[in-house]
């Protein structure tokens, strides 16, 4: 009894070591891709013109009006929005997997990424405004997503989880032939659609962070919510059932919400790969594997992670940006091999 | 107790479960029987309220058609035959999850939660496993640790299916013994499919044979388990001996000796 105890207790204890670990992680994250960039800005100064933004009274900030405008309207927007698209795709990966019991599920899997992929394409094609391009490929998402929800039921409720999967496939190969097709007509728009796939954090102030926010904050707060319920999906539809889990409800309030904010996150940055699938396996590596720990987890890491990548695509071939998709699998699958390598704790 | 009553089950449109009628008392133990395909798991998926079923079934007095899911959760335990046990997830958590149907949907566990997971774990002899991965387990270990969940889930019904599957001798016996003492000491009800029949004679109070979805035979061991009844529904010759003070023997002969 007593040992039992401890062990259980021992494990409850390490939560708070891996909440201090993380925000420590992403706190200094968020202050690397504040300070690093072409123009030099001190931490003290930077702090100081947080705290005069903030009105604490007696401090002014010592940035000058160009660096004051380089932090509040070029960098903290940036590394902001990075942030949320960080840990929206992180944790919607997370979810993805519990969902569906698939450790290769990706926030992408029921069609998001085809469906905006071929939202942007027309935008460009047939409307030739650039921005245009987030609310076409969020409309191209949604479509995506409900378009496979819709077959995956019409198909039959009995094993929804694989049936939804293989509608996502069709789906999105319906999708992508249509967006090559699109592609082809309009050979002109090659570049622009390509470089958007490709991912790319805008550099156009506080509109992208204010649009996104809601979005992020609902899906998170959903999928943080039901947590415990993704611990208990970890055992099948059915037993999920027996211990008094009403199955259907709860996957698709958690699909309807990791698919949003990853519609959301994908429109306003493109098509980021890896981050849905890597932030949340190198936590289960390292250690917390109970969704408990591993959605609120992900959500921190995973904002820390895009922030860092996000650092090393506008300053590695500087002044020349790397689309950060290229940085998030050129530098996370060296660093998830090493992870997986090291790691004593899988299987 | 659970009381069925005409009991039909159509899946894809073929009766598995075809008009049975049964009764399981307070703490008593039934052996569910019958060759394979017979209906035991369709069953007791219908008792656990996992498919739709005509006729009634009873828990306790209650409909389980007019029960919510949360309400069967917390009457009926179901140990399923080949559970799904995420690797990744240690004992502990694992039999945590027992306590879902008393948990608030988006809240979290109680320390009265946390208290009635270590009694099972203390129970099932699993403390000094309960930070272990279950990827990491033994056959045996896995099935207590099932077997604990079941246990946390603090119902009074407890059905389980095909229990002692891929376990050797001792740890079938360990896990009989165990239900068994469970029954006794909190008046649980259980009802059990069951493929050893020497196992399922030893250890039920009564047996419900099963073939083609029907009940062929209901009874006390000696009553069920005749070379001839055995002969008729599995389609096998068995040899019934008497093992003395320890009730009956099933035992395959070869044809032709």
């Amino acid at each position: 009894m007593e040992a039992a105890a401890v062990r259980v207790a021992r494990r409850r204890r390490a939560a708070p070591l891996w909440a201090v670990g993380s925000l420590l992680f992403l706190a200094g994250a968020l202050l690397t891709g504040v300070l690093v960039g072409p123009a030099h800005l001190g931490v003290g100064d930077v702090v100081q013109s947080i705290a005069a933004k903030a009105h604490v009274p007696g401090v002014t900030s010592p940035l000058s009006p160009v660096e004051d405008a380089i932090l509040w309207d070029i960098r903290l927007p940036r590394v902001v929005l990075g942030a949320l698209v960080g840990a929206m795709l992180a944790a919607a990966g997370a979810t993805y997997q519990g969902v569906f019991r698939n450790p290769l599920a990706d926030p992408y899997l029921l069609g998001v990424a085809a469906g905006a992929g071929l939202g942007a394409t027309l935008a460009v094609a047939y409307v030739s405004r650039q921005n245009l391009i987030p609310p076409a490929a969020f409309a191209g998402a949604a479509v995506a997503v409900a378009l496979t929800y819709a077959l995956g039921v019409s198909a039959g409720r009995e094993r929804m989880g694989t049936i939804l999967v293989l509608a996502g496939v069709t789906i999105a190969s319906f999708f992508t032939a249509v967006q090559t097709f699109v592609q082809q007509q309009h050979a002109d728009t090659l570049q622009q659609v390509y470089s958007w796939i490709l991912g790319r954090l805008p550099s156009s102030g506080w509109c992208d962070v204010v649009l996104l926010l809601p979005y992020v904050a609902i899906a998170s707060l959903v999928i943080l919510l039901h947590r415990r319920q993704l611990d208990v999906l970890s055992v099948g539809d059915e037993e999920a059932a027996t211990l008094g889990v009403n199955v259907p409800r709860v996957r698709l309030l958690l699909v309807v919400a990791a698919t949003l904010g990853t519609a959301a996150a994908v429109s306003v940055a493109g098509l980021i790969g890896f981050v849905g699938i890597i932030v949340p396996h190198a936590i289960r590596l390292a250690g917390p594997s109970s969704y408990r720990m591993l959605i609120p987890l992900s959500l921190v890491i995973g904002a820390g992670f895009l922030v860092l990548a996000d650092v090393v695509a506008r300053t590695a071939l500087s002044p020349a940006e790397i689309p950060i998709g290229v940085v998030t699998a050129f530098c996370g699958a060296p660093f998830f091999a090493v992870v997986m390598r090291t790691s004593r704790r899988f299987g | 107790m659970i009381a069925l009553d005409h009991v039909i089950v159509r899946l894809g449109g073929v009766r598995v479960v075809d008009d049975v009628s049964a009764r399981v008392e307070d703490g008593e133990w039934v052996g569910l029987i019958g060759p394979n395909g017979a209906g035991k798991t369709t069953l007791l998926r219908a008792v656990a309220g996992l498919v739709a079923h005509d006729g009634r079934i009873e828990l306790g007095g209650h409909a389980v058609s007019s029960l919510k899911r949360k309400q069967v959760s917390q009457r009926v335990a179901l140990v399923p035959q080949e559970p799904v046990m995420p690797r990744e997830l240690t004992v502990a958590e694992y039999v945590l999850l027992g306590r879902t149907p008393y948990v608030p949907y988006l809240g979290t566990e109680s320390g009265a939660d946390v208290a009635a997971v270590e009694r099972a774990l203390e129970r099932l002899d699993l403390e000094t496993l309960a930070g272990r991965r279950l990827g990491t387990l033994s056959g045996g270990e896995r099935q207590r640790a099932v077997l604990a969940r079941a246990l946390a889930q603090d119902t009074s019904i407890l059905l389980l299916d095909e229990p002692t599957t891929a376990l050797d001798v001792g740890r079938q016996q360990q896990v009989l013994e165990f239900v068994d003492r469970l029954r006794a000491e909190q008046s649980l009800t259980v009802l059990a499919a069951m493929h050893d029949l020497t196992l399922a004679g030893l250890y039920a109070d009564r047996l419900v044979l099963l073939d083609a979805g029907r009940v062929a035979a209901v009874g006390s061991a000696r009553e069920v388990l005749t070379g001839g009844t055995i002969a008729e529904h599995y389609g096998a010759d068995v040899a019934v001996v008497e093992a003395p003070g320890h009730g009956l023997a099933v035992v395959p002969v070869r044809r032709g000796r």
